[in-house]
């Protein structure tokens, strides 16, 4: 029979058509250094697709006004609007409610938020707050503040050298007095994808609130917020290639009641007497003063975006890039891959022999490689990992198979200038 | 020769792989510590002033090969140097490596290999960062906590 003759395993297609996405790239179709550019660096930030690009511009051109108090027909347009990237957030991270999605300026923002109310609310002396040493220092900065106003101590689950977290030793670190945990999602710095739903339950089998810092997830990952049962998730617009300004703190709207206030003025109040103030519900009242309106509606454009693509698509498009990187930069003599954890996305750090990531930074960059050289933001898990530094390359849905390899002939350059090093 | 070439020239690179006076001195009069926050560079400078003449000095840190070289190559350039000459010295390096010098200034002698970071801006930081760093440990000595 004829059909006998097809292959019983036909090749995959490839989740992605890339070629046609990064048209939607104006950045893209520029040059660096006279070489198209071959930008991996989507960890830091990702580039804007034009239909964000061209959202806020539209909304600008024609539906700007501000929102939630204009009696006018734009205003009132203009809030729907807004509104109405709420309540694709909260499709996007399958929250419950929609108001369940409180609008900030980014997972800094949010994890202060949380820090300044509901940590500065229940912390009392010789409380703890428990992180993970593979944290951003975003994720860090604002427990230790709010430990050393209140009394408190800020405890750390540890990583294997491989860059996984120690589950047994979080466990373990969890104690009677531990009243938040704040864990990354996924590393900014190796890319490590952390269980979160199991670290959730654990801690919530003690009834502590778990935090998930998202910035480095929502990008390539379906997040499903009642999945993973945390009490809290943030993450950045400028991150799901949405304009920089936005961001998103998740909470369970029972947690958010019970908070109070984190900025005041405008906007968050129902009444205010010089003897007394009441506040919005939520998630309003969490919503000081004029939002970045704007922002909002690009985010809204990034996770329409994001939606029509696909994050499936992404996720299997980007595990196959990272596959491929680690396998071609592991090939290159000298090189070594930091952070080996079983399950990674988005980012490969590694270091170069002899040459330190800043240079291997410039080399690359001749080449109109843009990749990150540096502690990431997160000096704590370079010094557990006895690195001063790492180069990182991050990827994106616009990234070509071809852009790794390029990524690897600049650093097989790299190794050219710098290898003759006799170590 | 390309940029990068420029950049990276052996001697800096032999600097870079076998820094000279490499290490701290136990008998500094005048110490300081220089970090760039930015990019984790990290050296310390120590240094033996012997009336104005800087009788020894050594530097340690950590740093990619810009920093490192720049370090190693000024302790060997500020060696048997009058102090007094820093000032002026920095000034004309950060000339260099900033690109505003339309005369090379000879005295800087191998220091000249640096001439090629001013088509780096970024990388401006890199090279200066122990030129700070000794410039913190000279200044200190108003303080006579050390000088002999």
């Amino acid at each position: 029979m004829r059909r006998a003759t097809i292959p019983s395993v036909q090749p995959a297609a490839p989740p992605l058509d890339v070629d046609r996405l990064r048209r939607d790239f104006p950045i893209l179709c520029g040059r660096t250094a006279g070489k198209p550019l071959v930008y991996l660096d989507s960890a830091a930030s990702t580039q804007k697709p034009a239909p964000v690009i061209e959202a806020m511009n539209a909304f600008y051109r024609e539906g700007y006004s501000n929102i939630h108090r204009g009696l006018y027909a734009l205003s009132q347009e203009a809030t729907e609007a807004y509104e109405e990237v709420r309540c694709k957030v909260q499709r996007f991270i399958n929250a419950r409610e929609s108001r369940e999605v409180v609008f900030v300026r980014g997972t800094t923002e949010a994890i202060n938020l949380v820090a300044g109310t509901l940590a500065r609310q229940r912390l009392e002396p010789g409380d703890e707050i428990l992180v993970s040493t593979l944290e951003h220092h975003s994720n860090i900065v604002p427990w230790q503040r709010i430990c050393e106003e209140r009394g408190g101590t800020l405890r750390v689950a540890p990583i294997f050298d491989n860059g996984e977290l120690d589950l047994a030793s979080y466990e373990r670190a969890l104690g009677p007095r531990t009243r938040l945990v704040a864990i990354a999602h996924v590393s900014n710095a190796l890319g490590t994808v952390n269980p979160v739903a199991e670290m959730v339950r654990t801690a919530h089998r003690r009834e502590v609130p778990v935090l998930v810092d998202g910035a480095q997830a929502a990008p390539h990952l379906q997040v499903d917020v009642q999945a993973l049962d945390c009490d809290f998730y943030a993450f950045s617009g400028h991150k799901v290639y949405g304009p920089t300004g936005v961001g998103v703190l998740y909470g369970k709207a029972g947690l958010l009641e019970a908070m109070p206030p984190y900025q005041s003025g405008g906007e968050m109040i129902l009444s205010v007497s010089f003897e007394r103030t009441s506040y919005k519900e939520i998630p309003y009242r969490f919503e000081a003063g004029t939002p970045d309106i704007v922002g909002v509606i690009g985010l809204g454009a990034a996770l329409d975006y994001l939606g029509a693509v696909g994050l499936e698509n992404i996720a299997a498009h980007e595990g196959e890039l990272l596959s491929h990187a680690t396998e071609a930069l592991a090939s290159v003599p000298g090189v070594r891959i930091v952070g080996r954890a079983g399950r990674r996305a988005g980012v490969l750090s590694f270091v170069v022999e002899g040459a330190h990531p800043h240079d291997v930074g410039t080399i690359l960059d001749q080449e109109g490689i843009a990749i990150r050289g540096g502690h990431h933001c997160a000096q704590p898990l370079m010094e557990r990992l006895g690195l001063p530094a790492t180069s990182r390359a991050s990827f994106g849905l616009y990234n070509s198979h071809a852009e790794v390899d390029r990524l690897a002939d600049g650093v097989r350059k790299v190794r050219e200038i710098f290898g003759s090093c006799p170590s | 020769m390309s940029e990068l070439m420029e950049l990276y020239q052996e001697v800096i690179l032999d600097h870079t792989r076998k820094p000279r006076n490499f290490g701290s001195l136990d008998s500094a009069t005048h110490r300081a510590e220089g970090h760039n926050p930015l990019c984790g560079d990290q050296v310390s400078v120590s240094l033996r002033l012997e009336g104005d003449v800087v009788r020894d000095i050594r530097f340690q840190g950590k740093g990619c090969a810009i920093a490192t070289a720049s370090a190693s190559m000024m302790t060997e350039f500020l060696k048997g140097r009058r102090a007094g000459l820093l000032p002026e010295a920095f000034r004309r390096f950060q000339d260099l490596v900033t690109g505003k010098t339309i005369e090379p200034p000879e005295d800087l002698g191998k220091l000249m290999a640096f001439a090629g970071v001013s088509a780096f801006p970024v990388r401006v930081k890199c090279a200066t960062l122990a030129w700070h760093t000794v410039k913190a440990a000279l200044e200190n000595s108003q303080q006579p906590v050390t000088t002999e």
